[in-house]
Parts: structure tokens; sequence; C-alpha cells
């Protein structure tokens, strides 16, 4: 059951490649970023399932993972809507 | 008493599966943006509700039970008051429902109808 | 039994594909962005799944509610787009079509590799540690005691893209709704006292079970988010209330900063906690880091700086 979860963070993966290098629109560029982080993320919990037990470490990068995503998308898409804002209103940026 | 209780949730939970089912279809096939509005807020509410009972027919304490059909109560007012922003914004927008335009009983009518 | 629990994740597998590939590759945005939001909330069920119940709840409501606002808010924004870039010629495709193949393995084979490396893994390590952590779940005695420093610096990361985004300009005023909506403001009061009750359950559940600081700021977020877009809000936006929303939403990072500090006056370690009142400190910083959280995911929504 794991190996069909690590083969969809692959495939995933691979997708947001794709889609990141294929496209020049931001906000297509940020939601695949966010694809990207969210493959890693499957990645990496689903190597967190151990002989021992389940290991909490990659669940609190995880957990610190999607926080930095949000405010990464944040900050790009603030820098775009602002930048089309001020252009808009005749500003130099 | 709880020999009947896990069935029973089992079949409660199969009936609310195919009121979503029917809401999804609704969604895909109804003609215009309120006719699937419709098909949305009321099939799958009454799906989501009839889901609801049946896990809380099988949940282990009082106080889940209570608890899945408190998350009913919120799905319900979400998407009723969801709903309504949806469909007056869009009438705000001009996006009329589709009618059918009424057929009058006279000749020149029926010569629509059969046309 | 086990045929049906292959076939969901074979469910939920085939589903989030699906959903990816029109999020990278749909031909509208608007539809990307909503395939974007669904992929989030069937990643939350596949967390589910992977047994990692504290990240189902905070991709639940960032990843699917947060960023999914951002994403619209942005697209109502910004102007329409160029699309896709131009077809390749001819003579490109063959090199083209390598370097897709190309990816696609190096990927599968990358994900191969890291499956057959060893992965002792440390549950065990932690499992030891656990009762002198002061707390009893091992994925809030990670993030708040024993790597007590990635917490920190991961707040302050957010704190330092909130003062990106506020130096950028004045708040854009957001857009005034089409009609006069009755039903959002009866939504907010109806919905608030529940906004606040489930995040301090969540806070409160994370010592002993699933949930703690970070999921309890995710869906406080999303709450807040909800509630700016209905203006239930205004004194975000007062000049008057201006320090003291700084102040809330540097209190995450500077009560952690504190409780470092004292810990290196205490015990000589940056950061060590000491056991006796370990319990109550990392309660003290989750409730901080919480709010401080989910003030800092509403002054994203916001796009600029209010109060100007």
């Amino acid at each position: 059951m794991s190996e069909l979860y690590l083969l969809l963070a692959a495939a995933l993966a691979g997708m947001a490649l794709i889609g990141l290098f294929r496209t020049s629109d931001l906000l297509r560029r940020v939601l695949a970023l966010n694809v990207l982080a969210s493959a890693v993320f499957l990645l990496l919990v689903t190597l967190a399932r151990t002989a021992d037990g389940i290991d909490p470490l990659p669940h609190a990068m995880v957990l610190t993972g999607i926080v930095v995503a949000v405010s990464t998308t944040a900050a790009a898409l603030a820098l775009a809507v602002q930048a089309h804002e001020q252009r808009r209103r005749g500003e130099e940026p | 008493m709880t020999d009947w209780l896990v069935p029973l949730g089992n079949g409660l939970i199969a009936v609310g599966a195919l009121f979503f089912v029917a809401g999804s279809l609704g969604l895909i096939r109804f003609p215009d943006l309120y006719a699937r509005l419709h098909a949305r807020t009321k099939a799958d509410n009454l799906g989501l509700g009839l889901i609801c009972l049946g896990l809380a027919c099988q949940a282990t304490s009082l106080a889940a039970a209570l608890k899945y059909l408190l998350v009913w109560g919120l799905m319900l007012i979400a998407s009723s008051i969801g709903a309504t922003l949806i469909a007056s914004t869009a009438l705000a927008c001009g996006l009329r429902p589709r009618q059918r335009r009424p057929v009058s009983h006279s000749a020149e009518g029926d010569q629509e109808k059969r046309t | 039994m086990n045929g049906l629990v292959l076939g969901f994740d074979l469910l939920l597998v085939a589903g989030l594909a699906w959903l990816a590939w029109q999020a990278l590759f749909g031909r509208h945005r608007f539809t990307s962005v909503v395939h974007f939001m669904a992929f989030g909330l069937v990643m939350a069920l596949v967390w589910v799944r992977l047994d990692a119940l504290d990240i189902a709840l905070a991709e639940a409501a960032i990843g699917a509610g947060v960023t999914g606002a951002l994403l619209l808010a942005a697209l109502g924004r910004l102007p329409a787009a160029a699309g896709h870039a131009p077809a390749w010629r001819a003579a490109q495709r063959p090199l083209v079509w390598l370097a897709l193949a190309t990816t696609l393995l190096v990927t599968l084979a990358l994900a191969w590799v890291a499956w057959q490396l060893p992965r002792p893994g440390l549950a065990g390590l932690v499992g030891e540690m656990l009762p002198k952590s002061g707390v009893d779940h091992a994925v809030t005695a990670v993030l708040l005691n024993l790597r007590a420093w990635d917490t920190l610096l991961e707040i302050a990361v957010m704190l330092a893209a909130v003062c990106l985004v506020w130096s950028l300009g004045p708040a854009l005023p957001p857009y005034a709704p089409a009609t006069a909506l009755p039903g959002l403001p009866a939504l907010t009061r109806l919905l608030h006292p529940l906004f606040l009750l489930v995040p301090a359950y969540l806070l409160w559940r994370g010592s002993h079970a699933p949930g703690g600081a970070f999921p309890a700021g995710a869906v406080l977020g999303a709450g807040g988010v909800l509630l700016v877009l209905a203006d239930g809000v205004p004194w975000m936006h007062e000049p008057r209330r201006q320090p003291l929303l700084r102040l809330l939403l540097a209190a995450g990072v500077l009560l952690f900063l504190c409780v470092a500090l004292v810990g290196l006056l205490l015990t000589g370690t940056f950061l060590a906690i000491p056991p006796g009142v370990a319990g109550h400190v990392i309660l003290t910083v989750e409730v901080a880091a919480a709010l401080s959280i989910a003030l800092m995911l509403m002054a994203f929504y916001l796009f600029g700086e209010p109060g100007r």
C-alpha cells in the first residue's frame, strides 16, 4: 500500500516539474510549486512508516513545510498583485 | 441492542452515498447554475445527514454520536448560506434562470408544439 | 476486506493524479484553482490513510482553505493570462519528449531509491524522551520541545513573509459584493463562536492526541479569513489599533525567544526546557503561536499594509 503512495508522489513531482517549466503564467507556476511541495510531503510521510512505529520527525517537518509553503504562495501572489495594481494606477513599482 | 445498530449504520451510509451520487449527477446534467445549486444543496445535504446518522449509530459513545450530528448541523448552515450567496450574486450579475416559455392552448400553440 | 481498502487507495490515488493534472494543465485559470482546492481536500484524506492526523487537520485548513482563498483573490485582480507557452517546432519535438521522459524516469528512480535506503527512524528515541518532554503526543513533543528550534525559525519565516507582503503598499480594498447580501453577516455571527471554540479544543487536545498549535492556528486563521471577507474585523484597518496588531503578530516569535533565553539562563543550553515545567511552558507557547499564526494568515489575505 505504501508503494502506491510512493508512486503517486513521484508522478505528482514529475507532473509539477513539467507544469512549472512549461507555463509562463505566474499563477500556474505558484500552483505547480504547491503541487511539487505536496508531492515531496507525501514522499516524506510515506517514508516515515518504519518497522518500529511511525516516525514523528517527518510529520513535524511536513507540518512546518505546509506553513512555509503557504507563506511563499502568499508572498509571490502579493508581489504580482501589487505590481499589477501599481502599474494600473500609473506609478512606478 | 448493538447487534442491529451496525448493519443499520451501514445501510444508512450506503443510502447516503446514493444520494451523493444523485447530487453529483445533477451537478453534471442540469442545465443552468440555479438547478445545479438546487441539486447540490438538497441531495448532498440529505446524503450527508444520512451518512452522519449511520456513523452516529456505530459511534463508540454518546458524545461521539452527538459530534457527528453537530458536523451535519454545521454543514447545513454553511451550505445553505453559501448557496444563497452564490445564487444572489449570480442574479445580480445578470444570469437569468433558464425557463421554458409557457405554451398557449391555441392553434398556433399546437403548431409550435408539433414543430 | 483488504481488496476494498486497496480499491479505496487506488481511487484516492487516481483522483489525486487527475486533480493535479487539471490543476496544472487545465484550460482556464479558474478551473485550475478550483481543482487545486479539491486536490488539497483529497490530500487531507490521504494523510488520514497514512496515519498523519495532525497534518490532515492542517492541510484541510491551510492547503484547501487559506491557499484557495489567496489564489481566488489574486485571480480576481491579475490581468487575463497570456496562456501557455507557444507550441514547439517540429525539430524540437524529439528533444522535448526526451526531456519529459527523463524527468518522469528520474523522479521515479529517486522515489524508488529513497524507498530502498535504510530507515531506522527515530520513533524509539522519541518514545523514550516522551515522558520527560511534558506532553503525551509524539508530534507535539517533537515540534515544541525536541525540535523547537525548527518551529521558532518557521514562525520567524512566516513573520518575515508578512513583513514582505505589508511592505509592498497599502492594503487592497476588497471588491464590493454585487448585491446587499444579508447572508454574509448572518454566517459570521452564527459561526464566530465555533471559530473560537474548535481551535481552542484542538490546541488543548494537542498535548495528548493529534492537534496542537499548528492545526489550531490554521483553523483559527481560516475562520479569520472568512471574517475579513465578510468585513467583520474592521479594527484591523484602524490606525489606532496598528501597534496592538503588530504586537500580536510578533507575539509567537517573541514568546518563543523569551522561553529560549530563559532556558539558556536556567540550564545553560539554548531552547532547553526544564522537564518540571515543560507542560505549562509548551501550552503557553502553543497559545501564542496559534494566535500569531492565525493573525498572520489573515494578514496575508490583506495583500498590503492596513491602517495607512
